[in-house]
């Protein structure tokens, strides 16, 4: 169970908390979708629940346990723009590697082709970059991804085949998944639960 | 207002030492708009829909090569007039934050921007406060530094940049990726209006339901070529689709049947034919050795042997 426990979190002294007093729980295996209004701090929550971020306030627990700053994160982010999320300057290969090798499974079911891993991330497509991204996220000791704004940059082909795989290897992995989205429709389609987040409150 | 002829951008790429290699990105490209008219323009990730728009401007990096008629307000657009009228007459709203200075306040980049499209020194202060408020930005946002905007606030202000000044032809990339809904329908409302009072839209998406809203022509690009124009109308059902790319990319929404692909659609220069045949399910041997032309059906146009 991944929870945030009275989750609270500001940029800086004399800001206000973008939220606070924030509970969460994500199961393994559930799908959870979140919606809202722009620059409410839904991508800053995501941040804070990966450990990118410590929190302000409250803390993020992860069966039973604080989140460790070291060692493999087992909550992983995957952010709307690939591009930025990839290290411009090492091919596709080597940003591969970065986690750990992915197995060879989890690339062909991600369609991803030999071919690309000589190549400069500038060289691939969002979409192939993304899925890129995608592999080095689900190492072997991922349990829960965060996807904010995953595929709002992608075409709705692309999309759609995205999806699909991580919902595959969601359910054989029991993986538990918080789908940011501004897309309801998308969200309705593939969550079992949905919060609608206003900043400071959090409707079940 | 835009009437765009059989357009390719290709681009030379160095591969190893000076051995030097030709890619085509964009090849047999129409497209028209008129005045009023908001066109959207949609399809895959890559398929040359923000080179367009930059070759349109002429700011497509040095190495790419533009071939092609364009005619602006029934005139060719050369590179000497573009570069008088760009900014004035031709307004991009770009598709990423990075656009903006970052190291200047994002009020002085409205206000520059005003100043650019001949707008004077006197009224440049109060156009700008005009178009904060018209897109219901608070009078501090002004003071701020492009790293302190939310993604949709960033949106707003670059949309406030292109608008500020009297274009004629806004480009619109990617105008609501990354914002909520009611922010996105806000902001196609902007473009909508803009489109009413005469100027012409060019709305590059691949949110085919939000584009569908305001848009009244939508183009289809598919491998770097016009694949299908139809009318908005036309996407109410599977029926009206004319090409088999825009039926697949209308049963990916999530709203549909939410079916994706696993083949990339890649258009490598040897092979010949349709560009769409590979991931095609009415393939035959049509397809593999001729290029289909861009033909004209009912009020559409489409690129398709068996449409």
């Amino acid at each position: 169970m991944l929870e945030a426990k009275t989750l609270a979190y500001r940029y800086g002294k004399q800001c206000s908390w973008l939220f606070d007093d924030l509970d969460l729980q994500i199961a393994p295996g559930e799908i959870v979708g979140m919606s809202g209004p722009s620059g409410r701090g839904k991508s800053t929550l995501a941040k804070v629940l990966a450990g990118y971020l410590p929190p302000g306030r409250g803390s993020v627990m992860i069966g039973g346990r604080p989140l460790q700053g070291s060692g493999h994160c087992p909550v992983q982010l995957l952010f709307q723009h690939p591009e930025l999320a990839v290290n411009p300057r090492w091919k596709v290969g080597k940003i591969l590697q970065e986690g750990e090798e992915p197995t060879a499974d989890l690339c062909k079911d991600l369609g991803l082709e030999p071919a690309w891993f000589d190549r400069y991330p500038h060289e691939l497509s969002g979409g192939e970059l993304q899925r890129i991204c995608l592999a080095r996220a689900l190492s072997s000791g991922t349990r829960y991804l965060l996807c904010d704004e995953m595929t709002s940059m992608l075409d709705a082909l692309t999309q759609a085949h995205i999806w699909q795989i991580i919902l595959d290897i969601a359910r054989s992995r029991r993986l538990g998944l918080l789908v940011i989205s501004h897309d309801t429709t998308l969200i309705t389609r593939l969550c079992s639960r949905n919060i609608s987040y206003f900043g400071d409150t959090v409707n079940h | 207002m835009l009437d765009i002829q059989d357009l390719s951008i290709r681009f030379t790429r160095y591969t190893f030492g000076l051995k030097k290699k030709e890619t085509c990105v964009v090849q047999g490209l129409d497209l028209s708009i008129a005045p009023g008219q908001v066109m959207a323009v949609i399809g895959q990730s890559g398929a040359g829909k923000s080179l367009l728009a930059h070759a349109l401007l002429g700011i497509l990096p040095r190495n790419a090569q533009v071939e092609g008629r364009v005619f602006f307000k029934g005139k060719p657009l050369t590179p000497e007039r573009l570069s008088t009228l760009r900014g004035r007459e031709i307004a991009l709203i770009p598709q990423s934050i990075t656009a903006l200075n970052p190291l200047l306040r994002v009020g002085v980049q409205v206000a520059r921007a005003a100043r650019l499209s001949g707008i004077s020194k006197k009224d440049a202060p109060t156009t700008v406060n005009r178009a904060f408020s018209r897109y219901l930005l608070q009078k501090e946002v002004a003071t701020w530094f492009p790293f302190q905007l939310s993604g949709g606030m960033a949106r707003r202000v670059l949309t406030a940049t292109a608008t500020v000044g009297m274009a004629d032809l806004i480009l619109a990339d990617e105008p609501t990726s990354g914002l909520d809904p009611a922010t996105a329908k806000e902001a196609l409302g902007h473009l909508r209006e803009l489109a009413d009072t005469g100027k012409a839209v060019l709305l590059i998406t691949h949110d085919i339901e939000a584009a569908l809203k305001i848009a009244d022509m939508v183009t289809v690009f598919c491998a770097g070529t016009t694949v299908e124009v139809a009318s908005a109308d036309d996407f109410k059902g599977l029926g009206q689709l004319r090409h088999p790319y825009t039926r697949a990319l209308w049963n990916a929404l999530p709203a549909n049947s939410f079916i994706g692909t696993m083949k990339p659609i890649e258009r490598s220069p040897n092979t010949t034919g349709c560009p769409f045949q590979t991931c095609c399910n009415e393939q035959d041997a049509v397809c593999g050795h001729s290029t289909p032309e861009l033909k004209h059906s009912s009020a559409g146009r489409v690129r398709c042997h068996h449409a």
